[in-house]
């Protein structure tokens, strides 16, 4: 019965692909890897650098792995690990990354001397009322009013964006510029589905939001499809 | 178990001290048990406005402090066969002279023997205010259509929303004065409800009457004429859990006259 292989190597236009079975043990993985590609290299003459991707399976690396195949495979003069793809993730990294990409959805009214602070993004179903503060690392999202004040990007993200469904604020902060409302406002003017981003002179401009799509397309969170 | 019914505001001038005196006024009126307590220790005027403030012997924290039992404190009030008494405040000292835990108590002891104790809380949201609501479990908000008085309110309403032993606070928003709402130089009654986004419990139109009223010690609510006496009887039945629709602001037509404009849409 022949042995069944635990590295393939499959070339693409971008490079090769190693893919690594995820069921053999490590050591036996690193001793096929050295042996396939002192195998290969016979028959490449090229001197340009091939970039290498590693797939890795359900195989989880610690970060001395991750060191040490790459060092495996730079030792071939001309290929280069760019990437090891993986289909574990560490709970903490897990969490790390969702805490990182959450919006927190909070269903009440900030108050006046209310203030609620998160450190990502905040979904507000309700309204700030005049006195109220919210406050978000990333951005603020308000279904109701902003009669309050709003502080986005409160740790320094200039990129932070406020919208609200209705936008009245007594102040806007976004990063370290603030913007006081403006003393006179038209009784009928309308200020629905606005949003407040900091424009190319570092001031904070108050739009329609559509503006955002052009503006700050990393908003988008829709994953796959690529 | 009675209901401990705080009646707050956190501006002062409001209107809770009236508040209290008629929502009071009015239950017993309805044949319910009522205690007022007036926690505005220091500047106490309960009294004065219910028109007791001869007959004083005890307060408040001569009860806290074990000098009195809870009964030789209360004044009881001779129009009402007993249905209505008052725990007056202490006029000497001040608010640090009662602690929230001791309030809690007491109030405690007074559900025993009343259907309804009504709290008159003091004005800010310091020791005074915190002292109020220890021992309630519900609470109105008084308001009146300003600003000022408005943003105040949605600071006190945020703070009770935090009280867990409380339900979801009401509102009442007292002194509307109709013409001047018309022309939007006051406050709309809509703004106000949907900025503070509480239930509405009543609404009280400013009326010279309350003021000739309490001058004399007597609360408005036992004139059975006035606009803002049945304003705040409606209150007190909406409290017992009638459900009664809100007065119209608008000043009824007189005479048939009125009435033929009125149907003909003429204002």
């Amino acid at each position: 019965m022949k042995k069944r292989q635990n590295v393939t190597i499959k070339g693409t236009k971008d490079g090769l692909v190693l893919r690594l079975d995820d069921s053999c043990s490590y050591e036996e993985l690193k001793r096929e890897i050295d042996q396939k590609l002192s195998a290969n290299t016979m028959t490449q003459e090229e001197r340009h650098l091939i970039s290498v991707k590693l797939e890795v399976g359900n195989r989880y690396l610690t970060e001395d792995q991750r060191e040490e195949l790459k060092f495996l495979i730079r030792q071939r003069k001309n290929l280069v690990v760019d990437d090891i793809e993986s289909n574990v993730l560490t709970r903490e990294e897990a969490d790390r990354l969702r805490t990182e990409n959450e919006v927190v959805t909070v269903s009440k009214i900030i108050r006046s001397g209310q203030v609620l602070k998160v450190s990502g993004d905040i979904l507000l179903i309700g309204d700030v009322n005049p006195g109220g503060t919210i406050m978000a690392g990333g951005n603020i999202f308000i279904m109701g009013t902003l009669k309050g004040v709003a502080h986005a990007g409160c740790f320094g993200n200039d990129q932070a964006v406020i919208v609200a469904s209705s936008m009245k604020p007594s102040q806007v902060r976004i990063s370290d510029t603030f913007n006081p409302a403006p003393d006179i406002v038209p009784e009928n003017e309308k200020r629905e589905m606005e949003c407040a981003y900091i424009d190319e002179d570092r001031q904070i401009k108050i739009d329609r939001l559509q503006v955002l799509i052009e503006l700050r397309p990393n908003l988008t969170r829709l994953e796959g499809g690529h | 178990m009675g209901e401990a019914i705080v009646i707050t505001s956190g501006k002062g001038g409001v209107g809770k001290t009236t508040t209290s005196a008629n929502i009071g006024t009015a239950l017993a009126l309805q044949g319910k048990k009522v205690c007022l307590v007036d926690t505005d220790i220091g500047l106490r005027n309960l009294d004065v406005v219910m028109g007791l403030e001869n007959r004083i012997i005890y307060d408040l924290v001569d009860v806290v402090d074990g000098r009195c039992k809870i009964h030789q404190a209360l004044v009881k009030d001779k129009r009402f066969d007993g249905l209505l008494y008052l725990l007056p405040a202490a006029q000497t000292v001040d608010k640090s002279a009662v602690k929230p835990e001791q309030m809690k108590k007491l109030m405690d002891e007074l559900k025993q023997d009343y259907d309804y104790i009504i709290i008159d809380c003091p004005a800010g949201i310091e020791q005074g205010y915190k002292n109020a609501i220890a021992g309630a479990n519900q609470a109105i908000v008084v308001t009146t259509p300003e600003v000022s008085a408005v943003r105040d309110a949605d600071r006190i309403i945020g703070l009770l929303e935090k009280e867990k032993h409380m339900e979801a606070p009401k509102l009442i928003v007292n002194r509307i004065r109709n013409h001047m709402m018309k022309t939007g130089d006051m406050l709309d009654l809509d703004e106000i409800t949907e900025h503070l986004s509480i239930g509405l419990i009543g609404i009280v139109a400013d009326d010279d009457e309350v003021i000739r009223a309490s001058n004399h010690g007597e609360p408005i609510a036992l004139n059975p004429n006035s606009k803002a006496s049945i304003a705040y009887r409606n209150i007190a039945r909406r409290i017992l859990g009638e459900s009664i629709p809100l007065q119209p602001l608008e000043e009824v037509n007189k005479g048939v006259f009125g009435k033929l404009k009125k149907f003909f849409g003429v204002r």
